[in-house]
């Protein structure tokens, strides 16, 4: 497969969220703005993508019995690099993300692509891979959160066009499962049946 | 009084799926029949507790007094998989029937983030319930992780049930499956936002 197909598989045809339907816990949490989407993806993208290299180059010498073990422990190392980078330079990023941030280790999409991909696939392969799959979550995340932020708080990416609040239970719970779900539909009449 | 309020709290006010989206996989996955709802919910229990447990001692005697805590994430995850090798272990010598209803369920629950949610949840977090804000001890710690698992199976129990009778309706084709799902599933966080007064 060539490389710009690997980076593009993700966006539309095998995206994470729309498609696979992985990582849903980070999709409805950390959506309640554009920013916040758009951050989280692009964390889930850094540890995706340097996971992916790392796996690709350990997992001819990995014995198979503990394989799973060797991966989450990669991952979680590279989750908590990402954890100080956060707090030494978007400190104000990591507080609004929380506790996703740490959660990535149990991201299945990260664990997935290291088993689906990854661990059979050359060190470059896997790096586009990972950047591929990563942009098609940040895709997503960013989309749902620009759509909860202009219905919730009237705004996009923090520019208020609406005076006064929005409709508040689009930041809240319940407006993470609708727009999502509403999403979903569009995606399955319009993009996925062709 | 303050034990009434940490199990309200985590059970309907800050449920863990409907408000605060952990667990969801599962949520969605395998919340098709009442029956496997109800074997994952209890797996899910059994170990948020145990683990909270033990996390919660690891973190407290061993990563603050040596000055490790930056290694939570890794060290509370691996306690995590181990924990659910050894539940497994012991389940099926001690009680196969029991091991045999929970059955797959037990080593998907590694991977199930409410786990590991709630373990980094009361070491990193102040809770107030009803008193100034304060780290949790370790007897409000596990109540905190029961309590809240008890949310998640209630949230997994009530779900279950209404997809099954969502699946005896005709669904309009692009709305089949999973975002029929999640539209019921934001409807049912609606209801439970009416809790948000309580405590």
């Amino acid at each position: 497969m060539s490389k710009f197909k690997l980076i593009t598989k993700g966006l539309v045809k095998d995206n994470p969220t729309f498609v696979l339907l992985l990582g849903m816990c980070p999709t409805l949490a950390t959506t309640t703005s554009a920013i916040n989407g758009l951050s989280m993806g692009l964390a889930t993208l850094f540890v995706l993508v340097l996971s992916n290299m790392a796996i690709s180059l350990i997992a001819p010498v990995v014995p198979d019995k503990v394989h799973i073990p060797v991966y989450i422990v990669v991952i979680a190392t590279f989750v908590t690099l990402l954890q100080f980078l956060m707090q030494a330079f978007v400190p104000s990023v990591y507080a609004s993300l929380g506790l996703f941030i740490p959660l990535i280790v149990v991201n299945c999409i990260v664990l997935g692509r290291a088993e689906a991909f990854a661990n059979k696939n050359s060190i470059v392969d896997s790096a586009f891979d990972g950047i591929g799959v990563g942009l098609g979550f940040t895709l997503s995340l960013t989309v749902i959160g620009i759509v909860r932020e202009i219905l919730g708080s009237g705004s996009i990416f923090g520019w208020k066009f609406l005076a006064g609040d929005g409709m508040l239970a689009f930041v809240m719970a319940p407006g993470a499962f609708l727009v999502l779900g509403y999403l979903m539909v569009l995606f399955n009449k319009f993009v996925a049946k062709k | 009084m303050e034990i009434l309020l940490i199990i309200v709290s985590a059970i309907f006010v800050n449920n863990i799926v409907l408000a605060q989206f952990l667990g969801i996989c599962p949520f969605l996955g395998v919340s098709n029949k009442l029956s496997t709802a109800t074997g994952m919910s209890a797996a899910v229990c059994f170990v948020i507790t145990l683990a909270t447990l033990v996390t919660y001692l690891i973190n407290k005697y061993l990563l603050l007094t040596l000055g490790l805590e930056f290694l939570q994430t890794i060290a509370f995850i691996l306690v995590i998989a181990a924990l659910v090798q050894m539940v497994e272990i012991v389940l099926k010598k001690v009680s196969p029937s029991l091991y045999q209803a929970l059955g797959i369920f037990l080593p998907l629950i590694t991977t199930n983030c409410a786990v590991l949610g709630v373990a980094i949840n009361v070491v990193t977090k102040e809770f107030t319930f009803g008193q100034p804000a304060h780290m949790l001890g370790l007897g409000e710690a596990v109540l905190y992780a029961f309590a809240t698992s008890l949310g998640y199976g209630l949230a997994m129990v009530l779900f279950s049930g209404l997809r099954e009778h969502l699946a005896l309706n005709n669904v309009p084709k692009a709305f089949r499956g999973v975002p029929i799902a999640l539209i019921t599933a934001g409807i049912l966080a609606m209801a439970f936002m009416g809790f948000s007064g309580i405590a």
